[in-house]
């Protein structure tokens, strides 16, 4: 028998790879959904049947469902996406730069979002129902119902027309630029990614902490005279632990749905405005490519954040 | 029959939408999200009667900036801003309710019964539905648009499919509370049909989680569909639409933002104040159930 904590991250990892593949089989289920097959969008309407027979032979769409299926997912583990409808070129190829500046955009919203997310959770949940905790939440809930696209603009209002001048209102990356130039392009985006989507996580994380400081154990730490500090610091948020991994899952995943509408309020040349463009061309392998990806984001982050709160509950070393 | 005399003993467990709701207006939040919601909705439904022009007629030069004709300018085209800004809450509204209704109600059915009916087919739908939930909602919603092309009945069909998965959820951890709870262990002993309990017993246990769900839910559903407006994927040119108004006039911020800042700040005013509302209902549904915990 493995032991415990061994066999539920197999059982976890087991799930997580079952997702992915009920993912490959929606997102390819829909394609199949499609009045029409690529062979016409390519030709157009004005082909002749003659011609729609012969293209679906060279794609390879005379094939039965499954054998496409199974073809496009082999094909897909090899890093193959299949050929972009509009271009022509591979879409990994089409997608490679696209990916290269999105993953730029992520990780500067990411590092700045989940630290602010965790310490206002964490703060305010300390503060409750004080001073701090009464704006802090007021403010949280009103960007939290704000759409990024309205965030984007307001900034984009605030900052770089209407009112103040400071940065540059839409991405105009080149590679020539210098190094400092392409990171001023970078701070609205950021900061509408950040405004977006801290509100959210930093109230669940205000939730569990708040959770964790009215357990018994912290009552009956305070009775015995332990000072708070020692008690929030010490005792209170090494257990808020798996929340917080969650709240970094969680923020990992809403940015990377966020980027699609943010991308396009600045002209962003990531994959959100790759996916945007290949949706307006119906640029199917393409779209199935992106999206299959930014779900893949989502399963592999909740895998690795399950997994770690796995690993960091000592409770799951000796029971089942 | 209840009469009023009896209201100490009825008011005891089961906490009654009215008493709820009576008791969330009296937040201060639940005021001011009244009062925008309120004023925007105004807007989006009196809006296209009160416009001085036609949303489509070109009435000034392109980007003419505001004059005794044109109170706040023209668009792009030369469109009246504030005649295109009053008539383009409507078309938002009339694909955020719908969408938010369906997606919530198909919610509400597969959360109570999986929380009802326990079992294989319970587990297995709800695990479906995980993968759903693998699709941020605008992506999965572009994913349909790039099969079906952009059109209002789709759009709804969309939405509405972008929340269902995380209403069943809400609804079903809702639900299986209070189905643990001993009032309707008390309605199956007695053999009363599985519809009655759903009706009389689960669906009023749930009335306040379900109205924060579908407060919370219009908020994304005008989110999403503004935001698909603003990619191009909404409503199509040359329909007067605050989201496709804000891709449309944003060339435009530094010299004439009305175009832009108008509908921006109605999307905002609209879902900061439902939002409001759907946190106050919350709120009071969580300290209700502190009052009346579950055995």
């Amino acid at each position: 028998m493995l032991p415990p904590m061994l066999r539920l991250v197999v059982w976890r990892v087991a799930v997580g790879a079952m997702t992915l593949l009920a993912l490959s089989t929606l997102i390819f289920g829909a394609t199949q959904a499609l009045p029409g097959d690529a062979a016409v969008q390519i030709l157009g309407t004005h082909a002749t049947a003659e011609q729609i027979v012969a293209l679906r032979t060279t794609l390879g769409l005379d094939r039965p469902v499954i054998v496409q299926y199974a073809a496009w997912l082999t094909g897909i583990l090899h890093g193959d996406f299949g050929n972009s409808l509009t271009g022509g070129q591979s879409v990994a190829t089409l997608i490679a730069p696209h990916l290269f500046a999105s993953a730029m955009l992520l990780l500067f919203s990411f590092t700045t979002a989940v630290p602010l997310a965790l310490l206002l959770g964490i703060w305010s949940a300390v503060k409750r129902d004080q001073l701090f905790d009464h704006v802090c939440s007021g403010a949280l809930l009103v960007f939290a119902s704000l759409p990024e696209f309205v965030i984007g603009i307001g900034l984009v209002v605030v900052f770089a027309t209407t009112l103040l001048r400071l940065f540059p209102p839409v991405s105009l990356l080149s590679p020539e630029d210098p190094i400092g130039e392409q990171l001023r392009y970078l701070v609205l985006p950021v900061a509408t990614l950040v405004v977006a989507s801290t509100p959210y996580v930093a109230r669940m994380m205000r939730a569990s902490m708040i959770e964790v400081l009215d357990s018994d154990y912290i009552a009956m730490a305070r009775l015995n005279g332990i000072d708070e500090r020692t008690i929030v610091f010490n005792y209170a948020i090494r257990n808020a632990i798996p929340a917080s991994i969650q709240v970094i899952a969680l923020t990992l995943i809403y940015l990377a749905g966020g980027i699609v509408v943010v991308e396009a309020v600045f002209n962003y040349p990531g994959i959100g405005v790759a996916f945007i463009d290949a949706v307006r061309y119906r640029d199917l392998p393409t779209v199935q490519c992106l999206s299959l990806m930014i779900g893949a984001v989502y399963v592999l982050t909740n895998l690795l954040a399950d997994i770690a709160v796995i690993l960091c509950t000592p409770r799951l070393r000796t029971q089942w | 029959m209840v009469t009023a005399r009896d209201s100490p003993v009825t008011e005891k467990p089961r906490p009654a939408l009215v008493r709820l709701l009576r008791e969330a207006v009296r937040l201060r939040r639940c005021k001011i999200g009244l009062v925008f919601s309120l004023l925007a909705l105004a807007v989006a439904l009196i809006g296209p009667f009160a416009a001085p022009y036609s949303p489509t007629a070109f009435v000034a030069a392109p980007f003419a900036m505001p004059s005794a004709q044109v109170p706040l300018g023209a668009d792009y085209l030369g469109r009246d801003v504030l005649s295109r800004f009053l008539c383009g809450g409507l078309s938002l509204l009339l694909i955020a309710v719908p969408a938010t209704v369906l997606g919530v109600g198909l919610g509400t059915v597969l959360g109570i019964s999986t929380a009802m009916f326990k079992g294989i087919f319970a587990e297995a739908s709800l695990r479906m539905l995980d993968v759903l939930l693998a699709f941020p909602q605008v992506v999965l919603s572009l994913l349909f648009i790039t099969l079906l092309g952009p059109r209002p009945w789709l759009l709804i069909g969309v939405v509405a499919l972008a929340h269902f998965p995380q209403s069943t959820r809400v609804l079903k951890g809702a639900a299986a509370e209070v189905v643990e709870r001993d009032f309707v262990k008390a309605a199956q002993i007695i053999g009363m049909p599985s519809h009655r309990i759903v009706f009389q017993e689960l669906l009023p246990n749930v009335g306040g989680q379900l109205l924060v769900e579908l407060g919370l839910r219009f908020t994304y559903s005008i989110g999403i569909i503004a935001a698909l407006s603003f990619l191009g994927f909404g409503r199509q040119p040359p329909h007067p639409d605050w989201g496709l108004m804000v891709s449309e006039n944003k060339v435009a911020l530094l010299f004439q933002p009305w175009g832009t800042v108008l509908p921006v700040i109605a999307v905002a005013v609209l879902t900061v104040g439902v939002n409001l509302v759907a946190d106050a209902i919350g709120r009071v549904t969580a300290r209700i159930q502190v009052r009346t915990p579950a055995p």
